[in-house]
């Protein structure tokens, strides 16, 4: 027989004030096993657990039950405390009187009547609970960070510096992202690119960064401390190796294509860097668009080329490596508008979402820094700015707040008024939200010196009147029909989860929420982290976030990163899969739900009799397994089994609540 | 009741805030000065509209309120303003504007009683002219 303890916590009021602690004992006191029973304010207290570690040793306990918060909680806690006591930390349990019993009821008697239950259920799983143990893993010290944006440059950088190897991988020709497209950066109004390309030339140079451009995760396999990722570095069409990035092709070319990074408004050419800062500063050839690849004719870059570096004939080439952690920065996408046709967008050349404001702005842009209507190419007056355009939207945008718009826009009202004297924004909002550091005080600037009315009510129609555009709406604090006649409108665009972000997901093993972004494991404690140990998050990816915040987010990926790389070895979760090789029938339900491909076909020799025979089982891979338990449900004969949550020990736990 | 980019051009917000020195454009709507206004029964627009229509350039719908002849500058509205309006001067400053635009006077020294004349506190009577008098 074991010798069980049962330990009720109070939590302060949160349990004892629903649940009868004093009748909760006495019961505990009759279950079968248990020789000892009390109670604490809090458990997880120093004294508190210190009371656990001395009833263990005078009452000779070999099985303790916990009866307070969910195991998500404080299961590590009180495993160590067990440990500390000389059991092995799986021998205790958890009754959660907390999140499932306390918290949901109102009425004492019931909710006691419950706890009770859940102790009586945590006794009989206790007294069926094993000696588990971790194996040690090594780790592979090397990080993989996905997304060359701001978050990935700093992540990269900030991995780079703690002495380990990190690999930085972006999809495009140059690393930079979104923020190398912006003009300046609120709310202290310094130029974006001036801050972000010295940070883009340290990646480049730093000893302990490689760069893979032009590339995509093709296939990730393998666990925290030892991922095996197959990254597809798709055909450059120029050697990397050769390139001087002269540039002497681009000026070549004659094909144009609508240039992506100046947002449609520019064209750049068939071979190309997106822009003139690049990092790398070596083209790539755009096969989908160079004449040569659509034609069969020109060849022109080849010719001009002084070192010879173009290549046609390159083909993607594969790259597979081993990381201990990866860090996820994919960034987003701007809202497809095709929704909106009232805001006649695509219809009017001067609407414009604020993206394209930005490269209007910029000093590199299409049109040299001065902010000009696209339409006939003079300076506007008079501006309306749409905000919450896809945003806030339930039935044909995104419910959600996209969280930088309203500070960008007041940033382009700013800008405006001083790039164009004497000019005035009007800015349509339903909310203005500007929590952050000296976030209010730029908002105020905006309407209280540089000329912006701002006016709450959403845009319901843009027409063109002349070669000017009508904006209708309400100003719902006067109550006031408003239509005001100007020469731009800017759509403050929402913030998207990538297109593929789910694609990626499933690579990573990952989750994403409604909305496609990444769901970090706890949305208050551990916001970098992801259910899958050892991928990190930054940046956008995780959801709408402004420049200071991702940098933040992308350096605490970082210190993830580090931590987790400088230890010595890791200990593997022994709650996993085990086959009963006896039972097994060799069907292999099991490896076709198992999510980590951890189950393959094992061929055995058996005694039958006086012959010997062989024949086909499953077996677990110990470090690919999860522990998720999927493979126990699918498994007709029971033969496979999660240790600590075993057929068995579930069946006595529904016995101690229904018999 | 139509606001249009005239209306938002037009002087009326750069003449409140010339005339009354105080910033019309920073009032954010708040409310907290109608919510304390001891007279607010009696007005037909209230204090926080007065600023958003004088923002938006809604002249007429001013100019014929009763609201800025009701205000009684009592300044318990400004003394909790969060932007740091004085609203009594707006308000006296939008008097001032229909005033001189009307070029009328509503107050004549030979109008007033004697018994007013001679009793009211000088004070009284200078703050009356400033206030109805051009």
């Amino acid at each position: 027989m074991k010798r069980i303890g049962v330990f009720i916590c109070w939590c302060g009021s949160n349990i004892a004030a629903t649940v009868d602690i004093d009748k909760t004992i006495a019961a505990a006191k009759q279950m079968p096993g248990v020789v000892f029973a009390d109670h604490n304010k809090y458990t997880c207290s120093e004294l508190g657990q210190d009371m656990v570690k001395n009833a263990i040793k005078e009452h000779q306990l070999d099985r303790v039950v916990i009866g307070a918060c969910s195991p998500r909680m404080h299961e590590n806690t009180f495993r160590k405390t067990v440990e500390a006591a000389g059991l092995n930390p799986y021998y205790m349990e958890i009754a959660n009187i907390r999140e499932q019993c306390s918290w949901v009821h109102k009425d004492k008697e019931t909710a006691t009547g419950k706890a009770i239950s859940l102790v009586r259920t945590a006794v009989a799983k206790a007294a069926r609970n094993e000696a588990l143990f971790s194996t040690e893993m090594p780790i592979e010290r090397r990080a993989l960070v996905i997304g060359g944006g701001i978050a990935g440059i700093q992540a990269a950088l900030d991995i780079a510096e703690t002495g380990f190897e990190v690999d930085l991988l972006e999809k495009e020709p140059s690393i930079g992202g979104r923020m190398a497209q912006l003009d300046k950066t609120f709310p202290t109004l310094d130029c974006s690119a001036c801050i972000l390309t010295p940070k883009m030339v340290d990646v480049a140079q730093h000893e302990k960064i490689r760069l893979i451009t032009y590339s995509e995760v093709e296939k990730v396999e393998g666990y925290v401390g030892n991922f095996t990722v197959t990254i597809r570095n798709k055909a450059r069409s120029v050697d990397m190796e050769k390139c001087t990035g002269c540039g002497d092709c681009m000026n070549k070319c004659p094909q144009k294509v609508s240039s992506e990074f100046e947002m449609g408004l520019a064209e750049r050419r068939a071979i190309y860097t997106p822009f003139p800062q690049a990092v790398p500063n070596k083209p790539a050839i755009d096969r989908a668009t160079c004449r040569w690849f659509t034609q069969e004719k020109c060849r022109v870059c080849e010719k001009i080329c002084p070192t010879g570096a173009i290549d046609y004939d390159q083909v993607d080439e594969f790259i597979t490596q081993r990381y201990g952690a990866i860090v996820v920065a994919t960034g987003f996408d701007t809202h497809k508008l095709d929704k909106y046709g009232e805001y006649a967008y695509g219809k009017h050349p001067d609407v414009i979402t604020s993206l394209e404001m930005e490269r209007l702005f910029n000093a590199s842009g299409p049109t040299g820094g001065k902010l000009l209507r696209p339409s006939n190419g003079k300076p506007p007056k008079n501006v309306a700015f749409i905000q919450c355009v896809g945003s806030r939207d339930k039935a044909k945008g995104n419910p959600y707040c996209a969280k930088i718009c309203c500070m960008y826009t007041a940033k382009h009202a700013i800008l405006l008024n001083e790039k164009v004297p004497g000019s005035k924004s009007f800015v349509f909002y339903i909310d203005v939200r500007t929590p952050g550091k000296d976030y209010e005080e730029f908002y105020n600037r905006a309407y209280e010196q540089h000329n912006a009315t701002y006016i709450k009510g959403n845009v319901s129609k843009v027409f063109p009147d002349g070669d000017q555009l009508v904006v209708r709406s309400v100003d719902a604090l006067s109550g006031a029909l408003v239509e005001l006649v100007v020469d731009m409108v800017v759509l403050a665009t929402s913030v998207d989860a990538r297109s593929d972000a789910k694609d990626l997901a499933q690579k990573l093993s990952i989750t994403t929420n409604a909305h496609k972004f990444f769901n970090e494991a706890h949305p208050k404690l551990r916001p970098v982290e992801t259910q899958t140990a050892g991928i990190f998050l930054a940046g956008v990816c995780q959801g709408p976030k402004d420049i200071p915040e991702t940098v933040a987010q992308a350096s605490a990926a970082a210190v993830k990163v580090a931590s987790l790389l400088s230890k010595e070895s890791l200990k593997s979760n022994p709650t996993i899969a085990e086959v009963d090789q006896k039972r097994c029938s060799g069907d292999m339900s099991c490896m076709a739900v198992c999510p980590y491909g951890a189950i393959s076909e094992k061929i055995i020799e058996e005694r039958r009799g006086r012959e010997t025979v062989t024949r086909k089982i499953a077996e677990v891979n110990t470090a690919l397994c999860q522990g998720c338990g999927a493979c126990t449900v699918a498994c007709r004969p029971g033969a496979i089994n999660l240790k600590g949550f075993t057929n068995e020990q579930i069946l006595a736990e529904v016995d101690a609540i229904c018999l | 009741m139509k606001i249009t980019t005239e209306k938002i051009n037009s002087n009326l917000v750069r003449d409140v805030e010339e005339v009354s020195g105080q910033k019309v454009s920073a009032c954010f709507q708040c409310g907290k000065c109608t919510g304390g206004c001891p007279v607010v029964w009696a007005m037909d627009i209230f204090p926080h509209q007065v600023l958003r229509y004088a923002q938006m350039g809604l002249i007429d719908e001013l100019l014929h309120s009763k609201t800025l002849w009701i205000c009684a500058s009592c300044q318990t509205c400004d003394s909790r303003c969060p932007r740091e309006v004085d609203i009594p001067k707006v308000i006296e400053a939008l008097r001032l504007i229909i005033m001189r635009e009307k070029g009328g006077n509503y107050l004549h020294p030979n109008d007033l009683p004697a018994r007013v004349r001679e009793n009211a506190p000088q004070q009284g009577l200078v703050s009356a002219f400033r206030k109805y008098a051009k």
